[in-house]
């Protein structure tokens, strides 16, 4: 496969949420506001370039028995990292992802690229696989992250836009369901029959 | 009376997939048939029912803030708790390897059926957020660890076998070809997690 390629498929061929549907828990639950979808985009996107990096460069000495444990050690000692930080630089985010940043060790779309690309590829080739899928699932979630502030709270990233196109004083209400955790399910259930009646290749039987 | 409701409100209220979306991975991959899903929802169960009291005696004694008092006064101003992730991943791994070891054993049927999902256990989000929660909401004693981890475990349980049985009802129904299989999933979950909004704010 060309480098280019790795970069570029996971944004609709093969996006990690849309086509191979894994790391679907973390998405859903943080978008309800952009600055928070985004933060979770990063972390995530940082934790699987770094873990398909090191587990690449590790992948001849692990021994196939313990691969999940080794790659679990791997994993949740970025994600230590990326809690720490966030803890440090932004604390307000951090507080209201609140489990979720753990649970990117548990994120099937990290453990699914080191079992399925990094145990048998080079590094660089790991980095940039590990790379567009962390952007492949990120447009999702900023994406789910806008519609559902903008519509929902009628504010992108705290900044009230609905108030300052004076919509409200025209009759425009804020769709309370866009907040709630269902919408988010619904969104990415619409999101996928759009993918996939543009790709007719991807539909199931 | 304390643990009746701990026990209602993380079955209903707290829904792991349809209040907090956790464990999706499987449950979306799982649900085709009842049975298989049935057999994966009391393997989510007893992993929750066996990790969350031994992470909750391990976060009581070795990570909370000053928990280490009890080994000497010295230690009383540690503070272990950023290693609580590492810790519970560690445990949750170990057991989880344990229960494949033992279904192996005694029910051969059960860990065909479940096929690779069963050492995925490990990686399945709600097992590792049943400790995460246990922890966050600083439950009193480990008897509310342990029937809050019951409580989760039958929710999960009691979601991923309505899905499975909704879609094999839907292999009989036209639905448009781009939305059969995962995105009509999503919908319905999303649907059954507005008909469980309704229990919010329920008490006993």
């Amino acid at each position: 496969m060309k480098n280019l390629d790795l970069i570029k498929l996971p944004f609709s061929k093969e996006n990690p949420i849309l086509v191979q549907v894994l790391g679907v828990c973390s998405c859903l639950a943080v978008t309800a506001q952009l600055k928070p979808a985004v933060v979770m985009a990063l972390s995530v996107t940082v934790v699987v370039v770094l873990a398909n990096v090191i587990i690449s460069l590790l992948r001849n000495t692990i021994p196939p028995r313990i691969r999940i444990i080794v790659q679990l050690v791997v994993v949740s000692t970025l994600v230590v990292l990326v809690d720490q930080v966030l803890k440090a630089y932004v604390y307000d985010v951090s507080k209201q992802l609140s489990v979720f940043v753990g649970l990117i060790i548990t994120n099937c779309i990290v453990m699914g690229r080191l079992e399925a690309f990094a145990m048998v590829q080079k590094p660089w080739a790991s980095f940039l696989d590990g790379l567009g899928n962390g952007l492949g699932y990120s447009v999702i979630l900023i994406a789910l992250g806008f519609v559902r502030e903008l519509f929902g709270s009628g504010t992108l990233w705290g900044y009230p836009v609905m108030e300052k196109l004076g919509l409200y004083g025209i009759g425009y209400e804020n769709n309370g369901l866009m907040i709630m955790p269902p919408m988010a399910l619904i969104l990415v259930g619409l999101i996928i029959w759009w993918h996939r009646s543009r790709n007719k290749d991807l539909c199931e039987k | 009376m304390e643990y009746i409701n701990i026990f209602i409100k993380s079955i209903f209220v707290d829904n792991m997939i349809f209040a907090f979306f956790l464990g999706m991975c499987s449950y979306l991959a799982v649900s085709k048939t009842v049975k298989t899903s049935a057999g994966l929802g009391i393997a989510v169960t007893f992993v929750l029912l066996i990790t969350v009291p031994i992470n909750y005696l391990l976060n009581k004694f070795f990570l909370a803030p000053g928990a280490l008092a009890w080994l000497s006064p010295s230690l009383a101003e540690v503070d272990l708790s950023f290693l609580s992730l590492i810790m519970f991943i560690a445990v949750i791994a170990a057991i989880v390897q344990m229960v494949e070891m033992v279904v192996e054993k005694f029910s051969p049927a059960l860990y065909n059926s479940l096929g690779i999902f069963l050492p995925l256990i490990a990686v399945n989000c709600a097992v590792m957020s049943g400790s995460l929660f246990m922890q966050e909401r600083g439950y009193a004693n480990i008897g509310e660890a342990t029937v809050f981890a019951l409580g989760s475990g039958i929710g999960w349980f009691l979601a991923i076998v309505a899905i499975a049985a909704i879609r094999e009802k839907l292999r009989y129904s036209h639905i448009p070809p781009a939305l059969r299989g995962v995105g009509i999933t999503f919908i319905i979950t999303g649907l059954m997690g507005l008909a469980f909004m309704s229990f919010m704010g329920f008490k006993l």
